[in-house]
């Protein structure tokens, strides 16, 4: 993608940004276009409305090697006068480069052999190529001629290609050699690695230099053998294909209006969007709202919460704790028991499943349970028949069936209640009662 | 017998072209229901206000690049993991800024694990990995341990104690052990049972107190790099996405895969289901995030500009939906509207790749992490 805007920008067919060669002083600075000519490009031709955004763009093609800078060795974008060369597709991050240090050392030790003021190191290059001396002593006569080779090659070159190529040599060696606290974008997601153009990493050098013993770099080795597609693969996915045809599906316009109005329901518990009462902490430094909520007593918006849906009364402990108390005053709390202890079930260690389930089955399920559910019988015998290997999914299906009758039943009926709907109008608890059951009358006719 | 006689006459082309033939007829079965686009229904919505999201806190400590991070229950607390390194050249030392492929001359590395209390930023706990890279990092659900892993291909179990004097490391349990790096790990509703993601293209339910497979998920056809357990609270899915381009629903108790979409045209980084569990979103290396929602069993929506070129790592929604934050590799976080499909902001902030993002248990705020080694926290 940033090799086709960038291929883009560089064709004045379609109207790519003007390059250049500007007069300055006795010299010609060859083929270089402004921070700002970029910036401007960048915003037209990719929709961008924001100077800002466009120049973080513009920045970081050049911190990945694109397009660079011609006097400095830091890597950015500017939206100015600023004059910025393009780097040459052979130098380009997608041809896999990972430039051993020889050639590094190579290119810096060059670069002391000519005495050109344009060429001369900055500090930090100095530090590495003290570095490289020493780690590097025993083969220094090789990389030395090797560099005296390479300045020999350059001084052929015609004056003006030079001065590019030496540039975009340059920007080559501040991508892959950065200068010190800047981001190394050459750095790679370690899970990626393995499926890169150049797997093998075949190392090549980028003075053709070849080299008997090649470090060996430990970085993890992420090899795995591509499994071919089996007949039994296909099998699988022609059998999963006609299950999926046979599903069924709801049209979009049904999924939009779903999507919508969960989404409009909730927004005003979203401190994102609608401010939280009285202030988010992060914001405000002050953990008041989380203080409220760690109380026993339910705001009301969190109370009004518990009617969207069978799942927000279950989710929170305060919910929970009303409804078992209305389903207590019911005589029918052994539904929500049952399905609390099947949950909790399934959060047990292994080792202690088994015996859960029979304990389960005893209080809710066997002939005289002390809180026997309601199943029907086909259920029963399902559940009967797990019950025989005690595993953590021995109850689904009894679950299900529970789940599904306190939601439609005593759901709906606790939510009808006294004890929801005062919660609801957030009543305070010692007040006139008579009053209050007046008040309550004629809300509800 | 005349059945198996059958299938052995059936060579690989003609299964494949039989499959390719299903694939279309599934998607004319959809193209009917497509009826409508999701941000043409969602026109009648009331626009967004002006979003300003700040940096909250600035979380420092890690040496190297944070990859990943998992809030703890009780919103303030947060669990981040790192590479770390240190760089010796044989008898030579580097200096602080690791000098680039300096990587070659590594003798000893670790990562690096840190709960923070992110509100006041305060370090509580921190340990020290025998592998490199710490790619997948989850609080439990009760507060009390962390799991994490990477290229260790395991998925280890902390408990987190008080005493100051304890070694958090001398308590360490190893819960999974895959063939290849650990990508992400996720407690289900209990501290005893942990889901993971592998480099070696399965997920995996294990026991923690025995460390016992419980049951795998085996479909994708390359690198599973991320998942996500659904929200509900009976259901038994998740979803997972891979480095071929698939995401998968699948079912806890059997195994099997469920449901699978296949529109990204490469790596998907991140899912992460829309708080109703009917949907999901997802974060890919081609720089877009889609919603994909189960019951339309289709994509339904795609994320995406022109000027965003770099690849989405990680998303996550607003507690009510409206909102899809997303971090990409050009270093900002793209806040969406999930519903209209347009972007309403771009945050700044982060000076490097942001290969993490979670929003916190109550909706408050979200943290991102990075590889500029620190944490950030906004609302």
């Amino acid at each position: 993608m940033i090799e086709d805007i960038i291929t883009k920008m560089q064709d004045d067919k379609t109207g790519g940004v003007p390059i250049r060669t500007v007069k300055s002083f006795l010299s010609k600075i060859p083929s270089v276009v402004t921070g700002t000519d970029v910036v401007q490009w960048l915003m037209k031709n990719l929709s961008i409305e924001d100077p800002v955004e466009a120049i973080h763009l513009g920045s970081l093609i050049a911190a990945q090697g694109y397009i660079f800078p011609i006097s400095d060795h830091v890597l950015t974008m500017k939206d100015d006068g600023t004059f910025y060369r393009f780097q040459a597709p052979y130098f380009w991050p997608s041809n896999c480069w990972e430039p051993e240090n020889t050639d590094y050392a190579i290119y810096l030790c060059k670069r002391t052999m000519q005495n050109k003021a344009r060429l001369e190191l900055a500090d930090y290059e100095a530090e590495n190529l003290a570095r490289l001396q020493r780690a590097f002593a025993r083969k220094w006569e090789f990389i030395f001629m090797q560099a005296e080779a390479q300045v020999k090659i350059d001084r052929k070159k015609d004056k003006t290609e030079r001065k590019i190529l030496d540039s975009q040599e340059r920007a080559f060696w501040d991508v892959h050699r950065p200068v010190p606290g800047c981001v190394n974008t050459t750095e790679m997601d370690i899970r990626k690695c393995r499926r890169l153009k150049n797997p093998q990493k075949v190392k090549k050098s980028v003075y053709g230099v070849t080299e008997e013993s090649q470090a060996q770099s430990p970085v993890h080795v992420l090899s795995q053998p591509i499994r071919k597609t089996t007949k039994e693969d296909i099998r699988k996915q022609i059998t999963f294909l006609n299950t999926q045809i046979d599903r069924h599906c709801l049209k979009m316009s049904k999924v939009a209006e779903s999507l919508i109005a969960y989404t409009e329901q909730y927004m005003e518990y979203d401190p994102l969007i609608t401010p939280a009462e009285p202030s988010n902490p992060w914001i405000s430094d002050d953990v008041a709202l989380w203080d409220i909520e760690m109380s026993k007593e339910p705001s009301q918006q969190r109370v009004k919460r518990w009617g969207f849906s069978f799942d927000e009364i279950l989710k929170d402990q305060v919910g929970r704790d009303q409804f078992l108390r209305f389903l207590e005053s019911e005589f029918s709390s052994e539904n929500l028991r049952f399905w609390l202890a099947v949950q909790d079930l399934k959060k047990q260690p292994l080792q202690d499943v088994a015996k859960r389930v029979e304990e389960i089955w005893q209080e809710f399920l066997a002939p005289g349970a002390p809180s026997a559910i309601n199943l029907d019988s086909h259920s029963y015998e399902i559940t009967s028949q797990n019950v025989k290997d005690g595993g953590r999914y021995t109850f689904e299906d009894a679950q299900e069936h529970i789940y599904k009758l306190m939601k439609s039943d005593s759901y709906a009926r606790f939510l009808r209640s006294n004890a929801y709907q005062d919660l609801l109008l957030a009543k305070k608890k010692g007040k006139s009662l008579a009053g209050k059951r007046l008040t309550g009358l004629m809300q509800s006719s | 017998m005349a059945t198996e006689a059958l299938h052995e006459n059936e060579t690989l082309a003609s299964l494949k072209s039989e499959a390719e033939s299903l694939k279309g007829k599934l998607e004319e079965e959809r193209a009917k229901l497509h009826d409508v686009e999701l941000h043409q229904v969602a026109e009648r919505v009331e626009a967004l206000g002006q979003f300003v999201m700040k940096t909250r806190r600035t979380l420092k400590g890690h040496g190297n690049k944070v990859l990943c991070m998992d809030w703890c229950k009780d919103k303030r607390r947060i669990v981040s993991s790192s590479q770390e390194c240190k760089v010796e050249i044989l008898r030579l030392h580097w200096d602080i800024q690791p000098l680039p492929h300096s990587l070659r001359f590594f003798s000893w590395k670790d990562g690096k694990v840190i709960v923070w209390d992110s509100f006041t930023t305060n370090k509580e706990h921190a340990v020290t990995m025998p592998c490199t890279w710490v790619m997948a990092c989850a609080y439990a659900p009760s507060g009390c341990a962390i799991a994490c892993g990477g290229l260790d291909n395991k998925c280890s179990v902390y408990p987190l104690t008080f005493d100051k004097n304890e070694n958090m490391a001398a308590k360490k349990k190893s819960v999974a052990m895959h063939t290849n790096y650990l990508s992400a790990c996720s407690f289900t509703n209990s501290d005893m049972q942990i889901l993971t993601a592998s480099g070696d293209g399965t997920c995996a339910l294990w026991d923690v107190e025995s460390g016992q497979l419980l049951q795998s998920f085996h479909g994708h056809g390359a690198d599973v790099l991320c998942l996500d357990l659904a929200p509900s609270e009976t259901g038994n899915t998740f979803v997972s996405g891979g480095c071929d381009k698939k995401a998968m629903v699948w079912d806890m108790r059997s195994g099997q895969c469920v449901q699978a979409f296949e529109t990204h045209e490469s790596d998907i980084n991140s899912v992460r289901y829309y708080p109703s569990g009917d949907a999901f979103a997802s974060g890919s290396d081609d720089a877009t995030c889609r919603l994909y929602d189960l019951r339309a069993d289709r994509e339904v929506a795609i994320y995406s500009k022109e000027s965003i070129i770099f690849g989405a790592s990680s998303v996550d929604f607003s507690l009510s939906g409206r909102l899809l934050f997303a971090g990409y590799n050009d270093y900002t976080i793209n806040v969406w509207d999930v519903l209209k499909g347009s972007r309403v902001s771009i945050l700044f902030g982060h000076e490097n790749r942001v290969s993490t993002l979670r929003v916190s248990p109550d909706g408050t705020a979200f943290c991102s992490g990075s590889w500029d080694h620190t944490l950030r926290v906004w609302a």
